[in-house]
């Protein structure tokens, strides 16, 4: 059973669920958890092809990256959630409407 | 010597700036400056004649200073002043008789609310006059030739709320202005031909032969135009008479003595170059004016009418003279006129100063110039009779006279060129009638004014009083320079100039065309016979001059007598049976009719087609054009409403409608953006599935 197919239907659940997540969620640590699913996901399929379809370690070093930069991105992110919160007193992503047009 | 003339030129230039500045806040209204500049360039004259030109008795003294004026390319426009025997003599003249006007000015004129302007006028004047005569450049002659005009229009308009004084200056400055086109078309032909305005350089150039034939006498006749503008000859004389509507003693100056006579200063300055036809329309048109003027002055009855006709004539004396060659003649009588018309102007001043104040004092309303409400007037204004006497036998050519002297000359002249010429025997005939003229209309004049008794009653009467002092002086001083004597030292020859200084400075020069002429014949036998020949010739034509000369004066001061004296014709009569000639003569021939029949109304008629030409066409043009740009600015202002506007309206409309439609997904929320992007994503999926299953 160790094969792509496997690893790629469990990166679109993951896909989907984030998706679906940073969709639906008012809450913005829940839109943030969707969109580190999202990414997880991506991560996952760059490992299933360079296990399955390359053989060189190219897309393990592209998931190493997307690591860092999840990371990176979750660390401003709950930084600007913060400052919401601390402006707004709620973190919901539809109150944050200062910019609408 | 040419600074001290630079100063008589500039002194009443100074005293006119000055007067007309601060003439109200001086004291005396200024009047002292302006006669301190004038007594001091009479005097600085005087220096001049007695001690440089006297003395040598050089005709050809003369001293001058040019500067470059103009350049272009290798032209250069000279002018300068030209100090020789004739511009000394003419300072001497124009200051002397500009000096006693002053003065006498200072009691005619007291009490004008325009006392102070008058005299930095009369200043003004003598600056021009003086310039005219110490000019050497023929542009320079013309500026201030144009210069004294201006000052003869202010001053004749001197009393500009009366509407005959307005309209006589400016009948004046236009009728002088057609003489002065024909004088600046005379300086461009002599300017075309020579390329020099100075008066010895064209002297020179014409003696050369550079300009000749018919293109010279054109350029003489049209500058004699200028002269007859401004010496007031027949037909441009009219404006003269007028002129008396101006203060008494500007027409003693300016009328009389000085600007109308320069042109003739101005033709005997261009005597040299005068051809033979030339001279003949000069003398032609001096000898009509001479015996025209004088048939008008009989019949006059305004005082300065009288004198002023008498003016035209005597300058068409010395216009004749210029034209038969007898250029000696015609500036000695300039020089003898000048004293003797001035000291009758004054004296007709004197005159109606006195009538004015009778008569304003038994409120008449009566005319204070017309001779027929005078009379008697000897006993009541005994010095300023004396002196009106003794001009007037001066003009009228008594012995012992210096118009005798002149007059004498120039008919001599007239005679001796009749004699050479006799197909022109008409100019000495007309020379003695208008000599015989003179002497009855100007005692005439005499008789009626001062003979007999008052006409005004006694309360006027008693109200008449002689002038002041400061108005006698004048008169005496001119009065006494009306005898023969002063002209004719050291010969005192009562009967001839020759001899005198005035003869010896002036010799007749040779015109261009007579040195030619002689040239040719020197080379001939009969050169000499020939000279002698013109020699006996004027000798026996100044004898019998003489003689017709006393008898004609002689002839017009006896019917003078018999009809304004002794009463033994009577002047009514006599009007009655000359009829038409009478009329004729009493309405000055009905040249002003004429003129405004032809040249006043045909100027108006002109004036009034071009006005309607300006009305009708120019301004229809003009109004087309604007009608025209409205309607193509109303039609392109539609089209700029509805079809420019329009097509941007509907620019904005669909960008505007487009943007709300847009607007509406725009809703700020990033997650619903992310659900357009699943759907559209879903969409390119489900189009790319398709795309492979066909």
């Amino acid at each position: 059973m160790h094969s792509l197919t496997v690893y790629l239907c469990i990166s679109l659940a993951l896909f989907v669920l984030g998706l679906l997540a940073m969709m639906t969620r008012k809450n913005a640590i829940s839109v943030l958890m969707g969109i580190e699913l999202i990414l997880n996901s991506a991560g996952l399929n760059f490992v299933a092809f360079s296990r399955f379809a390359t053989g060189n370690l190219d897309g393990q070093g592209a998931a190493v990256f997307v690591i860092i930069v999840a990371a990176a991105e979750a660390a401003v992110a709950l930084a600007v959630f913060l400052n919401l919160y601390r402006l707004k007193a709620t973190t919901e992503v539809d109150k944050a409407s200062e910019l609408r047009g | 010597m040419i600074g001290l003339s630079l100063y008589i030129l500039l002194a009443p230039l100074a005293a006119f700036l000055i007067t007309i500045f601060f003439g109200k806040r001086l004291p005396r209204g200024g009047d002292w400056i302006s006669l301190a500049a004038i007594w001091s360039g009479l005097a600085a004259s005087l220096y001049l004649l007695f001690a440089h030109v006297l003395p040598s008795y050089d005709p050809a003294f003369g001293e001058t200073l040019r500067f470059d004026w103009l350049k272009w390319g290798n032209y250069r426009l000279t002018v300068g002043i030209n100090l020789d025997n004739m511009a000394v003599v003419m300072l001497v003249v124009v200051t002397l008789v500009s000096a006693v006007v002053h003065l006498y000015s200072v009691g005619y004129m007291r009490g004008d609310k325009r006392y102070s302007l008058f005299f930095s006028y009369l200043s003004f004047f003598s600056f021009s006059m003086l310039g005219l005569v110490l000019a050497d450049n023929l542009f320079v002659i013309y500026a201030f030739w144009e210069l004294v005009g201006l000052s003869s229009y202010l001053l004749i308009g001197f009393w500009y709320e009366k509407d005959s004084a307005s309209d006589a200056a400016k009948k004046a400055f236009v009728v002088n202005r057609v003489g002065d086109a024909g004088m600046l078309i005379g300086i461009l032909i002599v300017f075309t031909a020579l390329g020099t305005l100075n008066l010895h350089d064209i002297a020179a150039g014409v003696a050369a032969g550079q300009l000749s034939g018919g293109l010279l006498t054109a350029a003489g006749i049209c500058l004699f135009l200028g002269a007859v503008g401004k010496s007031a000859q027949f037909p441009l004389h009219v404006w003269l008479p007028d002129a008396m509507e101006g203060p008494t003693p500007v027409s003693a100056l300016i009328h009389a003595a000085t600007m109308v006579a320069a042109g003739v200063y101005l033709m005997a300055r261009l005597f040299v170059i005068l051809t033979f036809d030339a001279s003949l329309v000069i003398a032609y048109v001096g000898a009509f004016t001479a015996i025209f003027s004088a048939t008008i002055a009989v019949a006059q009855n305004d005082i300065k009418r009288v004198l002023a006709y008498s003016t035209c004539s005597q300058l068409g004396y010395m216009m004749m003279a210029l034209g038969v060659g007898s250029y000696q003649a015609g500036f000695f009588h300039l020089v003898t006129h000048a004293m003797f018309k001035a000291a009758l102007f004054l004296g007709s001043g004197s005159v109606i100063h006195a009538m004015h104040h009778a008569l304003h004092h038994v409120h008449s309303e009566a005319d204070p110039q017309d001779m027929r409400n005078m009379g008697g007037l000897r006993r009541k204004l005994p010095l300023t009779f004396a002196t009106f006497l003794i001009a007037t036998i001066a003009l009228a050519g008594v012995p012992f006279t210096s118009g005798f002297l002149s007059k004498d000359a120039i008919l001599g002249g007239t005679l001796a060129f009749a004699m050479e010429h006799p197909a022109h025997w008409i100019l000495p005939v007309f020379g003695f009638a208008a000599a015989a003229l003179t002497a009855f209309y100007m005692f005439r004049l005499v008789y009626l004014t001062f003979a007999g008794t008052f006409r005004m009653g006694h309360e006027a009467e008693h109200h008449l009083h002689e002038s002041p002092k400061v108005m006698t002086v004048p008169l005496v001083i001119l009065a006494v320079l009306c005898f023969f004597a002063f002209y004719s030292l050291p010969a005192l020859n009562p009967t001839t100039p020759a001899g005198g200084w005035f003869a010896q400075l002036f010799p007749n020069p040779p015109r261009a065309y007579e040195a030619i002429t002689a040239a040719a014949a020197a080379h001939g036998e009969h050169a000499a016979v020939e000279r002698e020949a013109t020699v006996h010739i004027h000798r026996v034509a100044h004898n019998a001059a003489m003689g017709i000369s006393i008898l004609v004066a002689g002839l017009g001061i006896l019917i003078a007598t018999l009809a304004y004296y002794w009463k033994r014709l009577s002047p009514a009569l006599w009007q009655r049976r000359l009829g038409i000639v009478y009329r004729g003569m009493y309405r000055k021939w009905w040249i002003d009719e004429v003129y405004d029949a032809t040249a006043v109304s045909g100027s108006l008629l002109l004036s009034r087609i071009f006005a309607w030409f300006d009305l009708a066409v120019i301004d229809g043009i003009v109004n087309g054009t604007a009608w025209l740009t409205r309607s193509y600015a109303s039609v392109e202002g539609w089209f700029d409403l509805r079809v420019v506007d329009g097509l941007v309206n509907l620019t904005a409309w669909v960008v505007g409608t487009w943007g709300k439609f847009v607007r509406i997904f725009q809703g700020g929320q990033v997650q619903r953006y992310i659900f357009y992007t699943l759907i559209v994503v879903g969409l390119l999926v489900l189009l790319s599935v398709f795309q492979g299953m066909s």
